[in-house]
């Protein structure tokens, strides 16, 4: 099971109409992702990085190629091997999308109900499942709450009176609360303080670290990939330049661009 | 006494078939929301039109037909409707629920148990359950379609959350067939028990939203709740002024200028039923208090209760 | 002792005749003829007819008699009609191109072929009331033209035996055939929607929110129209043409096969010129909004016009900013008759339901009260 590929992307590829000429946002972009493994996909805005990852999260089409995903049945039990997303339902994506998988969004706004309470956003997973006991459901949110590191006495607030910092551990709660095995991050913790960026990293780390996660992390920050990534794809103007071991990558890049990246980083 | 001006029921047969089509396919799928083809009628829309629809397409010269809104047959836009029906029909109409095969309702069930042998017609102002939630319809079609109602029990968990229950006290939305999440229509509360495993046949007719719905007979119905925080109905402390019911849903009436109170049943032909069997009622006028006004509270005599 | 109050049915009776008294009004004065409605009130006859979804003249005026120039619930009374009289067909396309034309105008060219022709409008009047109208009796200048003023037919020049319409083209037309103007074209194969028979469901090609719009609400488009005038999606429009004027209507019955012309019908029909599209590939062109009403509802066609083009937003690739450009926000709420109906039901008793409400206050307020008190 430990060596079964989770997600696969194969010659991955999106491409749009502009000035009525086809341009690729991402094209043939490959790997395999593993259980627990977390991949960085670096580069500047344009890349297609946040392209790509939309890709792998089945919310756009591929024009080119395709991603795979191991679906478990849905009582978890036997493995179905390598599946291509673009053969499923979407009623089948949609389910998925609320279990298996979690998609933190950059903004939190954008991952979050904003007009409901913090405990209601950690709980709708939970209930969309048929969860009805509204104690449990509480029990749960606080349980996770705890776990982010969240005043659970916030727990019926709404999350525009949490702060920046605050409204991403609660968005990272509400997907983690069905043990999803893949979380897509979309630039996480970028727009926030510096300080708060490096508690919740740590938080990241720590999380990814104990539950096993599988992730694939877009950002433009070297030290976020560093920090959580055992692996790293280099993108520029919608190709990956370079890819392999976070660790080789910066110690010792290869490719211009990347180089160029790296050379770029203000060392603390 | 029909008028002959107009064909039987006043809508072209054509017409009927297609309602009745579409009836059909609401039967086949129990709480599934059907478009139809809903026409302009006599009475604007909001006002019962998709009953009335509904009605006019089923009713035969044999039907006898009772019609209500807030439980009585007596209430002006009752009146007009089943006039409307005597006028184009001839059918013979009652206001005892005994004897009726059709019932057209607004907002209330009948407190006496239904037949195999009826079909209750409910007028929907708003048939979406989701549409506080979800104005746009487009979404709405596909959160039904994939049965994703994680939004409606989201709300419900909100509720308790910040003000301690749930607070929908009619329009109470249910499963029907653990598959379709429905509005009952404007019923309160109290009523919802009563659509679960009915005999009749229940029709749901929205005529502005163009819509209708059913539930076949004997489809178990459930409505919304937590384990913890069970579905419960309305309850009084008083009994009907006049026949003494306690199980009855009751209409409250301002009767002086203090402010008294007199509890009266809300469905007439059950209240009128009670007394012609010899019940009699207490006829008291109550004072009700407000709870969080005076310091001490009797919560026994004077406040409603929940059981 | 309380007893339940019956006499419903007396009540609606007693209503019923207070309002056959409002609607009469003082009997000392003469009764209005529905003849003379149709006549001198035509506007708002047209309006009727045309948010009525039914073309006929006299009963439009009844309505508007019987409701007592309400006109919103006349035009209920005309589609509660129209619902009862029998389908016999469709007619063909009307062919507004060949028109006995009343007026015609366009704002996009100072001359155009066949010429701008005012006719009847309040647009270069000054809006000074007129105490004149207060006396009774005839008030026209004699040397007027007309030898008969209520005939609209012969002020066209329709003469008794009528020979074909004059064909006067469209300006768009023009401009099309030069390639300046988008000529877009029914997206599917099948025939039209029917939105009297279907309901509308979203999302709606454009032959289907045309229908919409042409049976909405005057009100509700010319608002919706205005606000993309000031900002709301602005599409830079201009009046490519405003026609007014006598079409013919014909069929194809099924027992003979071949078209038969079965009468005339008057019409208001507006083109819009909108915010050209375009790009390197593609050579701009002007996008259009159209606007089709009956008899002179010339505002109507304007502000149709304007939220037709403003709908098409999808399929032009704009991106959508205004509520203008939302077909489900605009067109569900376009019928004044759904409207009307809906607002006003609020006046049918829901003491039911607020029953309910007022139990659960009190209880969530019992509930308050009882933490409060094992608080202290």
């Amino acid at each position: 099971m430990k060596s079964q590929v989770l997600l696969s992307a194969r010659q991955v590829g999106k491409s749009f109409v502009h000035q009525g000429q086809p341009r690729w946002a991402c094209r043939g972009v490959s790997f395999d992702l593993y259980p627990g493994e977390v991949l960085a996909v670096v580069g500047e805005s344009g890349s297609g990085k946040s392209t790509l990852l939309r890709l792998l999260a089945a919310r756009h089409a591929c024009d080119e190629g395709s991603v795979h995903y191991d679906v478990q049945t849905e009582s978890g039990n036997e493995p179905t091997g390598l599946v291509n997303l673009a053969g499923m339902s979407e009623a089948r994506l949609r389910w998925l999308a609320r279990t298996d998988w979690g998609f933190v969004e950059q903004h939190a706004r954008d991952g979050l109900r904003m007009n409901v309470s913090g405990g209601a956003n950690i709980g709708e997973r939970l209930m969309a499942l048929g969860a009805r006991h509204y104690e449990n459901l509480r029990g749960e949110a606080i349980a996770w709450m705890q776990r982010v590191e969240l005043d659970t006495g916030r727990i019926d607030d709404l999350p525009a009176t949490y702060s920046g910092g605050m409204q991403q551990r609660l968005q990272i709660a509400r997907n983690l609360v069905t043990h999803p095995r893949l979380v897509f991050m979309d630039e996480p913790t970028t727009g926030l303080d510096v300080s708060v960026q490096a508690r919740l990293l740590d938080l990241l780390r720590e999380l990814v670290d104990e539950l096993q996660l599988a992730a694939v992390v877009v950002t433009h920050d070297l030290a976020v990939a560093r920090l959580l990534a055992q692996r790293m794809l280099v993108m520029k103007d919608g190709c990956v330049v370079e890819q392999g071991l976070t660790d080789r990558l910066l110690d010792d890049p290869q490719h211009p661009y990347t180089q160029l990246l790296v050379s770029s980083v203000l060392t603390p | 006494m029909i008028d002959s001006n107009y064909n039987f029921a006043f809508l072209d047969e054509r017409t009927k078939k297609r309602i009745r089509r579409a009836l059909l396919k609401a039967v086949a799928v129990p709480g599934y929301q059907v478009p139809f083809g809903s026409r302009e009628m006599p009475f604007a829309y909001g006002w019962g039109t998709g009953g009335v629809q509904i009605t006019a397409s089923i009713i035969g010269r044999a039907d006898v037909l009772k019609v209500i809104d807030q439980g009585a047959d007596d209430t002006t836009n009752a009146v007009n409707i089943r006039r409307f029906f005597a006028r184009t029909t001839g059918v013979k109409t009652t206001e005892k629920t005994a004897e009726a095969t059709l019932i057209q309702t607004r907002h209330r069930i009948p407190e006496l148990p239904l037949t195999a042998s009826q079909i209750l017609i409910y007028q929907v102002p708003l048939p979406e359950p989701l549409t506080k939630l979800e104005p746009s319809r487009q979404e709405t079609i596909k959160m039904h379609a994939l049965s994703e109602y994680g939004l409606m029990h989201v709300r419900l968990y909100e509720d308790i959350a910040q003000l301690g229950a749930i607070t929908r006290a009619y329009d109470y939305p249910v499963m029907v067939n653990e598959r379709y999440l429905m509005s009952p229509s404007p019923i309160p509360k109290f009523d919802n028990p009563k659509m679960h495993m009915n005999p009749a046949l229940q029709l749901f007719g929205a005529g502005r939203e163009k819509r209708l719905y059913a539930i076949p007979p004997y489809t178990p119905v459930r409505s919304l709740d937590f384990e913890d925080h069970p579905f419960e109905i309305q309850r009084w402390d008083h009994a009907c002024a006049l026949c003494g019911s306690v199980d009855s849903y009751l209409d409250e009436m301002i009767v002086d200028d203090e402010g008294s109170r007199l509890f009266v049943c809300s469905d007439s032909d059950y209240c009128e039923e009670r007394r012609d069997a010899g019940h009699v009622g207490g006829q008291q006028a109550v004072h009700l208090h407000d709870a969080l006004a005076t310091p001490v509270i009797n919560s026994t005599t004077t406040l409603q209760e929940a059981a | 002792m309380y007893v339940a109050v019956k006499g419903g049915a007396a009540a609606i009776e007693s209503s019923w005749r207070l309002l056959e008294d409002q609607r009469r009004g003082d009997t000392a004065m003469a009764a209005l003829t529905v003849a003379q409605i149709q006549e001198q009130l035509s506007l708002a006859v047209d309006r009727v007819m045309s948010e009525g979804s039914l073309y006929d003249p006299e009963l439009a005026a009844l309505a508007i008699k019987q409701s007592s120039g309400d006109l919103v619930e006349a035009i209920f009374l005309l589609r509660a009609y129209r619902t009862t009289l029998p389908r016999l067909g469709y007619a063909l396309p009307l062919d507004t191109a060949r028109i006995a034309l009343l007026r015609r105008i366009s704002a996009t060219f100072k001359e155009v072929p066949g010429g701008q022709m005012l006719g009847p409008t309040y647009d270069y009047t000054q809006r000074l009331l007129d105490f004149t109208l207060l006396v009774e009796g005839e008030h026209r200048d004699a040397s007027a033209p007309s030898s008969n003023p209520s005939n609209k037919l012969s002020e066209a020049g329709i003469a008794v035996h009528r020979g074909p319409l004059p064909t006067v083209p469209r300006i768009n037309d023009l401009l099309a055939r030069e390639g300046l103007l988008e000529t877009p074209q029914p997206e599917m194969v099948a025939p039209p929607g029917d939105l009297t028979r279907d309901p509308l469901m979203f999302p709606a090609d454009r032959a289907l929110r045309l229908q919409a719009l042409a049976r909405g609400d005057e009100g509700w488009l010319l608002a919706m129209g205005y606000s993309t005038q000031r900002g709301y999606a602005n599409s830079h429009p201009f009046a490519g043409e405003i026609r007014r004027g006598f079409v013919s209507v014909a069929l194809v019955p099924d027992e003979l096969g071949f078209e038969i012309d079965i009468g005339d019908l008057e019409i208001t029909e507006c083109q819009m010129i909108n915010q050209f599209s375009g790009s390197r590939e593609v050579p701009p062109q002007f996008t259009q909004g159209y606007g089709l009403a009956f008899g002179g509802s010339e505002r109507k066609t304007m502000a149709m016009a304007l939220v037709d083009r403003s709908l098409r937003a999808d399929e032009l690739g704009e991106t959508r900013t205004a509520p203008a450009q939302d077909a489900e926000f605009v067109l569900s709420h376009a019928d004044n008759v759904e409207a009307s109906g809906f607002v006003q039901h609020l006046k049918l008793p829901h003491y039911v339901d607020f029953q309910a409400e007022l139990e659960l206050v009190r209880k969530l307020r019992t509930s308050h009260a009882m933490a409060k008190k094992e608080n202290t």
